[in-house]
């Protein structure tokens, strides 16, 4: 193996398993930063991923090389309906984030297998026929060097999530909706005070964070497992969520901290391919994404990086 | 609107949690065209309906007693321990490993050796937060998670890489444990229709008298019962935060790794690998919320819960309706346990008789009401 044929396969697998860590972790930004804590990203996801998958055995046929795209809309749909429980839960009926956010763990993967038995018949699916290939950008794959590494046969929804994460900067940092958001998970009471619909806001983080987790699971079911079982979804969530905090809250670190943990998982399934990655045990890249994690949070205690009032519950006075 | 004291609302809460988590579950089967009074039905018959299943329901019930009150203590303390299903999961692995490196040992030394290595295990991996929280202040939520899949991954590595050959069979399940480090008790298994029952209840038993004792009755608890309830006032009185932080952890996870050792020297009598989080610390955190930290409402809440689990089983069978349902009740019991504010409104709370009596001809006859209801909601946030 030559260098850029080694770098093409490290950055390819790298965006494979990134998309649906950037996908979920801009959900988990966007939530805590209207100031609920969502770790029930894993139930999201396990819901978009049993959707995606249910819909693209169903429509395969009719949609063909759109299926997967399709998927992915209505993936994003159930997830944002099923996060819709965090939301009433922990906005209206005053429960508590991680409580509240556990149900969502707890409830999706039975859920998810009971629907499958229902309507199968067996546990787990068929594997789906149209999935997230590789894509070649025309054009671009045909850059020399540059091309081959990222732009051919890479994949397609790891480019969209990391336009979609820039997008989403922007809206966060640089328009009126981003701020009023922010100040909701900043300090409620204020925003309140201003006028701004507090509870709404809110709502709107937790929604935006459910339809980014169902496309998340989406894009993990319809790229890399192929069909939905109980063991589809383990872990990807909480990984997605340990990269929205090493990306400090912020999409673009969300989306960077994602592609890192994607090359980390990457690695420990390619590894054995690769000449130096050989010689690591995989249980270090396995662990790498939630060591840095915990060593990130203890780091940087003391410069206040979650939003002053995620996870607090905020109730309107009369 | 019902009238009712605080004490009694204390009770329905949970109760028509309950009622409302198999309501809910009734209707996601009637959907899918299942009858649900056959499937609740024939769960409580499998379960309740023979030895077997009787012997069945309480040895699910025991690794969920200790895990329970692992979280119990660390939520009393006022840290939301996530992480019980890489403490038991280290209790596990640990404690089957001592048994099998010394099969030559007496039951009386091996045994209690085994069952402590797993306490200071689970005690160990819940340490490691405790001690990021005390020292740095860094959230146990987010910790704990990521250090169940440090164990996940580690005991991975641990079982495939590590483990010496002649421990397993293959890669992924050790040998079957030997009688002198074992649970098991034949005449207990014999006389609940060969099932898997062990000792680990009479522990779990003991264990749930000693976390009541501990809570109520010691310095120890009060400490981290007010540790709990109010840091600041805590510190005031002369209390240490860092202490009392490291204190609850270590007991926290010293119980799930218990949990743990149950499943393993009892119900299993080895050790396989897992792929995902442990059941039983997910389960044990449902049982502690449901049970409202309560040592009775944990005993009570675990031996529900394994009910259903056990039951789900021959509902499986007999109604064939699929297991994943008894989940699905119990997320939805915890759901509606989550938002115990709404189900409040149910109940109107009505002055306690003697209250009733301690204030009347006083001036402060409303103000009592006042502190008593917003006591009952400040338990709920």
């Amino acid at each position: 193996m030559n260098l850029v044929s080694i770098l093409a396969l490290i950055v390819s697998s790298t965006f494979v398993y990134s998309a649906p860590l950037i996908f979920t972790a801009l959900g988990g930004v966007y939530s805590e930063n209207s100031g609920i804590t969502n770790i029930g990203l894993e139930g999201i996801m396990t819901m978009g991923a049993f959707s995606a998958i249910v819909f693209n055995l169903t429509f395969a046929s009719t949609f063909g090389k759109a299926t997967p795209w399709l998927g992915l809309f209505v993936g994003g749909i159930v997830g944002l309906l099923f996060s819709l429980l965090h939301a009433v839960a922990t906005i209206n009926f005053h429960a508590d984030h991680i409580i509240s956010g556990t149900v969502l763990n707890l409830m999706a993967p039975p859920l998810g297998v009971f629907l499958i038995k229902a309507i199968y018949d067996k546990g787990q699916t068929e594997n789906i026929t149209q999935s997230f290939g590789y894509f070649s950008f025309p054009g671009l794959a045909n850059i020399p060097v540059i091309g081959p590494i990222f732009f051919q046969n890479t994949s397609a929804p790891a480019w969209l999530a990391i336009i979609v994460s820039i997008l989403l900067w922007w809206i966060l940092y640089k328009t009126r909706f981003g701020l009023r958001l922010r100040s909701c998970g900043e300090n409620p009471q204020a925003a309140d005070t201003l006028g701004i619909n507090v509870y709404g806001m809110r709502y709107a983080g937790v929604l935006i964070s459910g339809f980014l987790g169902g496309i998340g699971g989406a894009v993990f079911a319809e790229a890399i497992s192929g069909n939905f079982s109980v063991s589809t979804i383990v872990g990807q969530g909480f990984m997605a969520l340990a990269a929205m905090i090493f990306g400090k809250w912020n999409p673009l670190g969300a989306m960077l901290a994602s592609l890192f943990f994607g090359f980390a998982q990457s690695i420990s399934i390619i590894g054995n391919q690769l000449p130096f990655f050989s010689h690591i045990p995989a249980v270090y890249m396995q662990i790498a994404p939630y060591v840095i994690t915990i060593l990130v949070l203890v780091l940087f205690f003391g410069k206040s990086v979650a939003p002053a009032a995620d996870g607090q519950n905020y109730i309107k006075s009369k | 609107m019902l009238k009712v004291t605080l004490k009694t609302k204390k009770i329905l809460v949970p109760v028509v949690s309950i009622l409302a988590g198999f309501i809910v579950g009734a209707v996601i089967m009637l959907i899918w065209s299942y009858n649900p009074f056959q499937a609740y039905a024939s769960m409580f018959s499998s379960a309740l309906g023979n030895m077997n299943g009787i012997g069945e329901t309480i040895r699910e019930a025991t690794p969920l007693i200790f895990t329970a009150i692992g979280f119990a203590i660390a939520s009393t303390a006022g840290f939301f321990n996530i992480g019980l299903p890489g403490q038991a999961q280290a209790g596990w692995l640990s404690s089957i490993w001592v048994v099998l490196a010394n099969p030559h040992m007496p039951k009386v030394i091996l045994l209690p050796l085994a069952v402590l290595t797993g306490i200071l295990a689970g005690a160990l991996v819940a340490g490691v937060a405790g001690w990021l929280r005390a020292q740095f202040g860094t959230n146990e939520v987010i910790t704990t998670i990521m250090i169940n899949y440090i164990v996940l991954y580690s005991c991975q590595y641990l079982m495939q890489q590590v483990m010496p050959g002649q421990l397993r069979v293959d890669t992924d399940t050790t040998k079957t444990i030997a009688a002198n480090g074992s649970l098991k008790i034949d005449w207990l298994s014999s006389m609940f229709g060969d099932s898997r029952i062990n000792a680990g209840i009479f522990i779990a038993l003991v264990a749930v008298f000693l976390y009541w004792y501990l809570m109520r009755k010691t310095t120890t608890g009060f400490e981290i019962r007010s540790v709990g309830t109010n840091a600041a006032a805590s510190r005031y009185a002369g209390m240490s935060a860092k202490k009392n932080i490291m204190l609850s952890m270590l007991l926290s996870g010293g119980f799930a790794g218990l949990g743990g050792v149950v499943q393993g020297l009892g119900t299993y009598q080895n050790y396989f690998t897992q792929t995902t989080s442990l059941d039983i610390g997910w389960d044990g955190l449902s049982v502690a919320l449901l049970g409202g930290g309560t040592a009775i409402g944990i005993l009570l809440a675990s031996l529900l819960f394994s009910i259903l689990k056990i039951g789900g089983l021959g509902m499986q069978t007999i109604a064939g309706i699929p297991y994943e349902i008894v989940s699905i009740v119990i997320a939805a019991i915890i759901f509606f346990v989550a938002i115990q504010y709404v189900i409040g409104l149910l109940f109107k709370t009505k002055k306690a008789k003697a209250i009733q009596e301690q204030t009347e001809g006083t001036e402060k006859k409303s103000e009592n009401v006042v502190v008593s209801s917003t006591k009952a909601q400040g338990g709920q946030n």
